[in-house]
């Protein structure tokens, strides 16, 4: 187990410095947007990383709810604190790059954006409602905000598009092929950002599991001193 | 006893109850005429300019004043633990919460019908599009705040500082449903589009999100 770990945080730290490089020189800069264009190698895997966690999250909850087991509801709770944090990086690369390339740091009527915001806003309102929840029974109603989420996100995705319709606004450029070796450059990092995600969830897993055998022993402990 | 008795005697008594206490009208009413009041300081526009943003500010007033009715839906169970009586019972889950979804609906529905007036008069209202779309469109907006603010109300009974759980489940679920009740709003008062998507949109999130209480209920009902 901990092997494992130390072998994909090596394999992590050699894809992440490879894709580095592969994105600050080794991909053909962009004609029209110049180095800016870069921080898309960035913000792209980001997301992609985000949505699969934030997908991982929804399947854990319904698999608690079903057979009520444990690892499900910890693989919930790590896939939604990893999946924020990588949400956070797309909605401040994403402004970065728009400031120079749209003109504007923010474009309310575009679909991705809103969309993004809107699942980061969910899943952070998921995670305090697991730190503020007091009965042992977190998890269950966890699960229920968890699957209530997951049902908004199209609703939300089509709200905007049909706001959209109404109020045009910069749309990201659809269409137009990409360069092979910026294609190549976006698949390496997103490999290295989904070897991280899975770091950073294994070990927070690993330390949610200790945490709650803490937890459980210190009760027990109590427990036994009361009767004494 | 049969769902449509059980969720008949819930109504009945919290409207009763209700009637005699006037707890939640009577804040939620001072609040949103608070909020009317402050939004009128606040922006004091011509009447043009009012049709393009009253649609924004009713619905955020009644969103606000919506919550403050519906932290007080299960805050009268937890007294002599109504709750865990009703748990224990052989009655099912879901016509309970039905009876607190529509009385929620019918609280907050008359402080609609009492606000709206107010606004009129203080935002100089007037609709250029087909008035009356704004029933449908009040109902189906009105639905959708409470049956999932009593269903977040309920999960938040289970927090520590279960007050302020609730907006913070509550928002950002909302948000399609906010941005359909205000645009379809806005597209009647101004009568620059139709509202017929808007009203539709809600009406799949209402559907969606009433179908997902009632399967869900007694899981949240059960959790202690």
């Amino acid at each position: 187990m901990k092997r494992g770990i130390t072998i994909l945080a090596i394999v992590t730290a050699l894809l992440l410095s490879y894709a580095l490089y592969g994105a600050l020189i080794g991909a053909p800069t962009e004609r029209t947007m110049g180095d800016v264009q870069r921080i898309f190698y960035y913000h792209v895997p980001s997301a992609w990383t985000a949505f699969l966690l934030f997908l991982i999250n929804f399947v854990a909850s319904i698999i608690y709810l079903i057979r009520r087991s444990t690892k499900a509801d910890i693989l919930a709770l790590v896939s939604a604190e990893v999946g924020v944090v990588f949400c956070t990086v797309v909605l401040v690369t994403g402004p970065i790059w728009a400031r120079p390339v749209w003109g504007i740091w923010w474009a309310a009527g575009d679909i991705r954006l809103t969309t993004t915001l809107v699942l980061w806003v969910i899943y952070v309102s998921y995670l305090v409602l697991r730190r503020l929840s007091m009965s042992g029974q977190t998890p269950k109603i966890a699960a229920v905000l968890a699957i209530f989420g997951a049902l908004d996100v199209p609703l939300v995705y089509f709200s905007i598009w049909f706001f959209r319709t109404q109020h045009p606004s910069p749309v990201i450029g659809a269409g137009g092929s990409l360069d092979p070796r910026m294609g190549q450059v976006l698949l390496i990092n997103w490999a290295a950002f989904l070897c991280l995600a899975w770091l950073v969830c294994w070990t927070r897993y690993r330390l949610e599991v200790a945490q709650r055998q803490v937890e459980e022993a210190q009760a027990l402990e109590s427990l036994l001193e009361g009767s004494r | 006893m049969s769902f449509y008795a059980i969720t008949r005697a819930t109504l009945e008594k919290d409207i009763r109850l209700e009637w005699r206490s006037k707890d939640a009208i009577n804040a939620m009413l001072f609040f949103a005429l608070l909020v009317v009041v402050i939004f009128s300081f606040a922006f004091d526009p011509t009447a043009e300019e009012s049709r393009r943003i009253a649609g924004g500010l009713v619905w955020v007033a009644f969103l606000f004043a919506a919550v403050v009715a519906l932290n007080q839906t299960w805050a009268r169970e937890l007294r002599n633990q109504v709750l865990d009586a009703y748990r224990v019972s052989p009655a099912p889950a879901n016509p309970l919460f039905l009876a607190k979804a529509l009385g929620n609906f019918i609280f907050v529905g008359a402080l609609e019908a009492l606000m709206t007036p107010l606004f009129i008069v203080f935002f100089k209202l007037r609709a250029i599009g087909q008035g009356w779309e704004l029933v449908p469109i009040a109902l189906l907006g009105t639905w959708a705040l409470v049956v999932n603010g009593t269903f977040f109300a309920a999960i938040s009974l289970r927090t520590r500082s279960r007050e302020i759980m609730l907006p913070l489940l509550l928002f950002p679920i909302s948000v399609p449903a906010l941005i359909a009740m205000v645009n379809a709003t806005t597209a009647v008062l101004t009568g620059e589009y139709s509202a017929r998507v808007w009203t539709a949109l809600l009406l799949a999130y209402d559907v969606v999100f009433t179908v997902a209480c009632l399967f869900l209920f007694e899981t949240v009902l059960e959790a202690e």
